[in-house]
């Protein structure tokens, strides 16, 4: 991990309250930058006082036809989270926001019905009432019995932190996407089955009514139709009508997603495989039988259990008759799916944008490097695909449910048994033309939300193209009364639909909505008078470059041009403007382009230069693809500036994100508690897929960090131990006490250099006697010492392998290791350490370990370190120039030098490794002489 | 206290320092053969046989096909210049059968099964284009595995050595006798060949257990009693013998109920390799120098592992590997300890060190001429500690490292450390120009 260590330790600890108090300052290099402008002793996350509710939460609503908005569900399902929110208030607006004009019923022109293939909408929208910020996803759903086939239904992300939701709202926008197609398909099945249903009864009723028409045509023989004759006729001719209808509807149901294949690259939701459904345990066997059975051929084959019913000519009341549930909406298999993936981006979005922000910077740069970041990073977690083979390789025991849902995140993107089953009914005519081009441009969002480059911006030409096109909007409105100071801005006549009429900035948004689609950004921000005059004049000329700039590069880019006599202007009031800019930039959110990283030729302007600067704090990304390829990428001086703004621009960004409540702080440590449970049984470190485990691997980071801060300070041995760990020799555990030796274990385990992308090479605990194997295998091993004949054999074979191993003696607290005399580990290793807290010294390490990993990828890279730089040049000359590097240009000193050794060799061996195949693990060890260490 | 030597865990001139565990077997794996110069075969008691690649460590083939386990290995490489170099190797396993197996293909090639009893050794006469494999008999096979003669059945022990000797003969050690057979090509077909018995040697009181071919004018035999026996390869007499070399009782100092406790284990002589002055032998758990010219012992190790050396051999740098039953592998060097003439000998050190010099023979003529000739020890430089059973063989390759195969059923490949690290970063290097990530990109 990347990141300065003690800037997000203030966030994320549990025990902060009463720690903040205890404890002796910070040293100096690791305080963090008080937010400049709040009066003295004002704690930047002080709550805000107007939020009603305690941490962020997912509400689903629905707009209900019977009675209008409601609520439907939050998560976490918890009284609490909610507080005093009004819910069903909220509801109400979200629910009002906009909804897709989507038309549905009987289009004119058309004999049939027609379903609305709509896009989901996402929206931003703020209330100042509440406290209350929310990304708001709405959806569709069908529903035979609903109106025009359609259940509106919204899920809202609610945070009282607006810069949270419009600083995330890419990845929210990401995740919930694939929730809403995750139900969406669910829905669609379940559909599909009440459409066969209700065919099957409808084809029944014709067959009474045909029967009955016949018995009366027999008895009636007067030459004339009675009444009820014609009242049946008619009604036999509704039947028919209606059979018809719904095979339409069925066959336009079933084509939906082959006609999203033909777009981009839609990959439809589909869980991982028929074994695995089936293992669920839920009932959607149904379903997947459903799935594989050739649509058209057997359409009631496979559901001969359902007896049909006759179908009486008046139906219920509307009112009258009770509406499905959104459980029984769609198959309960993607209901209890969707609710994992929404509790999942519950607990991915927990906490201070700050922490979530640096998360994500720190994992995109460890994701560029892409040869080094093996050694001492969990790689599953920085690539999604990664860890979803990694969960196919272990199916052994991947029937629980964190498995399960692991690869529910993951979206396979591979072309599932049932398209076969979709493509049979090809013949269906696409059903809205317009609609249809439109997906083939835009590119889904349903693609995995990892820090992808090309996938970021595909998501936000997806978004603008959207805005502008297609029926999406987005929208930020503000209520509040606030901003009396601000100066009349002439953008304020060209803002059309506004509610708050002191909106200075949303000039950007205006002069967007060009389209009947709006995106309204209204600012509620009262250090809006802050802006002068003129400068703000910038960002409309700003704005005109869109069209041209779009054409260039396929995606909407648009570079903040400042007018050339504003330059000068604008340095000197440069501080004023960043202050500014963060809020501006927060409101206009991910679909500012200017947030783009620019291309490489076009950074080369100096204009861009400044829009740079002006970036506040964005997920980094990643400019280069190019580089990805090669080396994981030196990033480039575009990317180092972009990518560290950010840090730079720190207090700030912590201003902007003042409206985090302590109650946030609670969140943390309501998410830590959590997961407490997975994390105490993780020290196996068993590899689980994507984020269940991340925040079991968050709590296992801290975990061992505390451990191993404890250790440093309890034994005085603690750098020969860590030494022998960082050069490659295996570190014995050996003690009665299982417990004893796991925590030890655990603390050690955050110096051990992974071997390859698989799990740590941890051993926790093991009883047999060790085995040469072993120490192929396991860099740290917990031995049990035991009296017994068996605990002799143990012993016995650990003082034959004693040259491949040190032995740290928990019970008699010893150690027996070859010496150290470096200085590396004592920097990584200071029982001096003011460091207090577990995840903090854990970040420390991992800064310290990726220095190491440099200088190892340096060593390892520099060829003519390893290889003569002329033929004729002898070995030993060779030899030396490589000694000098290590000692002379990295500055290593004694043992240092191996340690480096021993990682370039892994780095090697990783970056050698033929695909597919697996290193051969070997063993490398030195003839070197041990010594035992007391206390 | 043992009286083992050790060398602790400082070892400089030690070069393995990497190796890699090769797993595949289900029990002991008993033969190590070197089919080329990166690839050998290994075979064991559960009848199967692995291919392997020295260097990678990459297992190339699995050949199944015997039901029992292996008796004896063989590689059988075509002599044709001609054609494609092929690789053959013969296996013979306990269901008496041997099987011809072409290591390119990893594909049995034939079979035979029409053996008496369980064939123990097999000698592959790459003049003659033929190989020999002897159990209760002794059989002439050619390439086509065509029988081209046989003995009458000989014993029910059978034949447990066999080796080359000039002149088309070959020497069997059948239980005590050593028995000299002729290969005689017959006179009216140009395939056929018939086998005669020429001499048999009975100069040896117990079990022979080793037969070695030190070059075309002798050869030796080591029985289990502990009897060394030089041959002349030519017309098949004694030229020496050494009946108890290692017996420590014609030494004054050592106590008599040593000699007493000392079973025929720990003299048997398990075996022998020899370079053209020397004649090395490991007996019990000790192991012996024995110059030729010299005719005498020239250095010893009288306890160079915990347990009975199984296998020892010669490394052209005067270096010497043992293994042995104690799990461990232990290199040895061949050492001339400068002395001056005049000096006497301190017999402690040699005690230690070079007992069969100082010791063997404690009669003043022996000891002048040894006075100006150099005086040999062994030293142990490195041990190598992997297995935790018994070392059975192993095969040292060169600078591609050592194989050992073990009781565990493993087998390790020790490695130099820094040559694997050198080829390791040409490998990268070569494969970054492959990519093209050399080229900058930015």
């Amino acid at each position: 991990m990347i990141s300065a260590p003690d800037v997000v330790a203030f966030t994320r600890e549990e025990e902060l309250e009463d720690e903040l108090c205890s404890e002796p300052p910070l040293p100096e290099e690791y305080s963090v930058p008080l937010f400049p402008f709040a009066s003295h002793g004002a704690n930047p996350w002080a709550k805000v006082a107007s939020s009603k509710f305690t941490r962020d939460f997912i509400l689903i609503s629905e707009f209900s036809e019977q009675v209008g908005p409601q609520p439907l569900l939050t998560i976490p399902d918890d009284a609490k989270v909610s507080g005093t929110f009004d819910l069903n208030y909220f509801s109400l607006r979200i629910m009002s926001v906009d909804y897709q004009a989507s038309f549905v019923g009987h289009p004119p022109g058309s004999a049939y019905p027609k379903l609305n293939f709509v896009e989901d909408s996402k929206v931003v929208l703020g209330d100042s009432k509440e406290g209350a910020f929310a990304y708001v996803h709405h959806l569709t759903l069908y529903d035979l019995e609903a109106r025009g086939f359609v259940r509106p239904f919204c899920m809202a992300y609610i945070s009282a932190d607006e810069h949270k939701i419009m600083q995330q709202f890419q990845e929210l926008s990401a995740e919930f996407s694939k929730a809403s197609e995750c139900l969406k398909t669910g829905n669609r099945k379940a559909f599909a089955n009440e459409l066969e249903k209700k065919l099957k009864d409808l084809d029944y009723t014709r067959t009474v009514l045909h029967n009955e028409t016949e018995i009366q045509k027999k008895a009636n023989d007067k030459g004339y139709y009675t009444t009820q004759a014609i009242e049946k006729a008619n009604e036999l001719a509704s039947v028919e009508k209606s059979i018809i209808e719904h095979q339409d509807l069925l066959k336009q149901i079933r084509s939906y997603p082959y006609r999203k294949l033909k777009g981009s690259d839609f990959h439809p939701y589909e869980p991982e495989c028929a074994l695995d459904q089936a293992n669920v345990g839920c009932d959607q066997d149904l379903a997947t039988s459903d799935l594989a059975e050739p649509g058209e051929t057997h359409l009631y084959a496979h559901v001969p259990s359902y007896t049909p019913k006759l179908i009486k000519a008046k139906s219920a009341k509307c009112f009258d008759k009770k509406l499905k549930t959104l459980e029984e909406l769609c198959d309960i298999y993607f209901f209890t799916q969707t609710l994992d993936q929404l509790h999942q981006i519950e607990r991915t979005f927990r906490g201070d944008v700050c922490y979530l922000l640096t998360d994500q910077i720190s994992r995109a740069l460890l994701k560029q490097q892409s040869v080094t970041n093996f050694l001492f990073e969990d790689v599953s977690f920085l690539d999604e695909k990664t860890s979803e083979k990694r969960h196919r390789g272990c199916q052994g025991f991947s029937q629980d449910a964190v498995d399960r849902k692991g690869s529910e995140e993951s979206p396979a993107p591979k072309v599932v048994i049932s398209l076969g089953s979709y493509k049979s009914s090809v013949e269906c005519v696409p059903i809205k033309m317009e609609q249809e081009i439109e997906d083939s441009q835009e590119p889904k969002m349903t693609e995995s939300v990892t820090f992808e480059h090309q996938e970021n911006l595909d998501y936000l030409d997806a978004d603008i193209k959207g805005s502008i096109s297609s029926g999406e909007s987005i929208e930020v409105l503000g209520t509040e009364k606030s901003a009396s100071g601000l100066t009349k801005s002439e953008s304020q006549a060209s803002l059309p639909v506004s509610p708050s009429p002191q909106a200075g900035r949303s000039k950007v948004g205006s002069r967007r909505t060009v389209s009947e689609d709006s995106i309204e950004v209204l600012s509620t921000c009262p250090s809006e008078s802050l802006i002068p005059e003129d400068f703000k004049a910038s960002y409309p000329s700003a704005i005109n470059e869109e069209p041209y700039m779009d054409d260039e590069e396929g995606g909407l880019r648009f570079t903040p041009r400042l007018n050339p006599d504003n330059a000068d202007e604008q340095e000197d009031i440069s501080k004023q403007e960043n202050l500014v800019q963060v809020d501006s930039a927060c409101c206009i959110g991910k679909e500012s382009p200017s947030f783009l990283e620019p291309l490489p030729d076009l950074g080369q302007k100096p204009c861009d230069e400044d829009g740079v600067v002006r970036i506040p704090p964005q997920p980094y990304r990643q400019v280069e693809p190019g580089l990805r390829g090669s080396f994981g990428g030196f990033p480039s001086h575009d990317g180092v500036s972009g990518g560290l703004l950010p840090y730079e621009l720190d207090s700030r960004y912590l201003a902007g994100s003042r409206e985090v409540s302590k109650n946030s702080l609670d969140e943390c440590s309501d998410s830590t508690s959590y997961i407490s449970s997975a994390a105490s049984t993780c020290s196996d470190r068993t590899p689980s897929p994507a984020h269940p485990a991340c925040q079991a691997a968050e709590r296992h980071k801290k975990k061992a960090g505390q451990n191993a801060l404890r250790f440093i300070r309890q034994y005085p041995f603690a750098h020969p131990a860590i030494y022998s760990l960082l050069s490659g020799r295996t570190l014995i555990v050996l003690g009665e006490e299982e417990a004893i030796v796991k925590k030890l274990v655990t603390a050690l385990s955050i110096f051990v250099p992974n071997c390859g992308v698989y799990a740590k090479p941890v051993k926790h605990w093991v009883t047999s006697p060790l085995h040469v194997v072993d120490f192929q295998k396991w860099k740290l091993i917990g031995l049990q010492r035991t009296v017994s004949p068996g605990g002799v054999n143990v012993l016995h074979a650990l003082s034959r392998y004693s040259r491949y191993v040190s032995i740290l003696d928990a019970d008699s607290k010893t150690l027996r290791c070859p010496l150290y005399k470096g200085t590396l580990v004592s920097r990584l290793a200071d029982h001096r350490t003011q460091i207090k807290r577990g995840s903090t010294y854990y970040m420390h390490v991992q800064s310290i370990l990726t220095q190491l990993c440099s200088k190892a990828f340096l060593f390892t890279f520099c060829h003519h370190l390893h290889l003569p730089i002329s033929e004729r040049e002898p070995e030993e000359s060779v030899v030396n120039r490589r000694m000098n590097f290590l000692k002379l240009q990295l500055g290593l000193a004694n043992e240092d030098v191996k340690i480096v050794q021993y990682l370039a060799e892994l780095l090697k061996l990783q970056y050698i490794q033929e695909p597919g195949q697996g290193v051969n693990p070997l063993l490398r060890f030195d003839y070197v002489p041990s010594f035992l260490y007391k206390i | 206290k043992s009286s083992v030597q050790t060398i602790g865990e400082e070892q400089i001139q030690n070069p393995y320092t990497e190796l890699l565990v090769l797993k595949g077997h289900q029990d002991i794996v008993r033969f190590l053969v070197q089919i080329d110069d990166c690839r050998f075969a290994s075979a064991g008691d559960d009848g199967i046989i692995f291919l392997w690649n020295a260097q990678t460590g990459d297992k190339l083939f699995e050949l199944h096909g015997h039901t029992h386990k292996i008796t004896a290995i063989a590689p059988f490489s075509s002599s044709d210049a001609s054609e494609e170099k092929n690789n053959l190797i013969l296996t013979a396993s306990a269901d008496r059968t041997v099987i011809v197996w072409d290591c390119t293909s990893g594909r049995q090639v034939q079979k035979v099964s029409c053996f008496h009893s369980t064939v123990k050794c097999l000698t592959v006469l790459q003049r003659l284009d033929v190989w020999l494999s002897g159990g209760s008999d002794l059989c002439v096979w050619n390439r086509k595995l065509d029988l081209l003669c046989k003995t009458s059945h000989l014993t029910d022990a059978g034949i447990s050595a066999l080796v080359e000797l000039p002149k088309n003969c070959v020497a069997a050690a059948v239980g005590k006798e050593l028995i000299i057979f002729r290969l005689i090509p017959s006179n009216d077909e140009s395939e056929g060949w018939s086998v005669l018995e020429v001499k048999c040697l009975v100069d040896h009181q117990d079990n022979i257990l080793s037969l070695v071919s030190v070059n075309d004018l002798t050869f030796v035999t080591g029985s289990h009693m502990g009897e060394l026996i030089v041959w002349d390869a030519l017309d098949w007499t004694k030229q020496a013998s050494e009946c108890n070399f290692w017996d420590s009782s014609v030494h004054p100092d050592v106590q008599p109920e040593i000699k007493l406790s000392q079973s025929p284990n720990e003299t048997s002589v398990q075996h022998l390799t020899s370079d053209e002055e020397c004649v090395f032998a490991a007996v019990g758990k000790g192991i012996y120098v024995y110059n030729l010219q010299m005719k005498r012992v020239i250095a010893c190790q009288r306890t160079a592992h915990d347990s009975s050396v199984l296998h020892i051999e010669k490394l052209p740098n005067r270096q010497l590997i043992s293994c042995s039953e104690d799990g461990s592998v232990r290199i040895w060097e061949l050492r001339e300890k400068q002395q001056l003439p005049a000096e006497p000998v301190p017999t402690g050190f040699f005690n230690m060190w070079g007992f069969g010099r100082a010791n063997k023979q404690a009669n003043q003529a022996a000891k002048k001429m040894q006075e100006n000739t150099p005086v040999y020890f062994l030293e142990l430089v490195g041990d190598l500690i992997g297995h935790s059973s018994a070392v059975q063989m192993f095969l040292y390759f060169g600078e591609l490292g050592l194989a050992t195969c073990s009781a565990d059923h493993l087998i390790i490949l020790w490695k130099d450390g820094e040559r694997e690290s050198r080829l390791r970063s040409l490998t990268l290097f070569q494969k970054l120009a492959q990519n093209g990530d050399l080229q900058p990109k930015f």
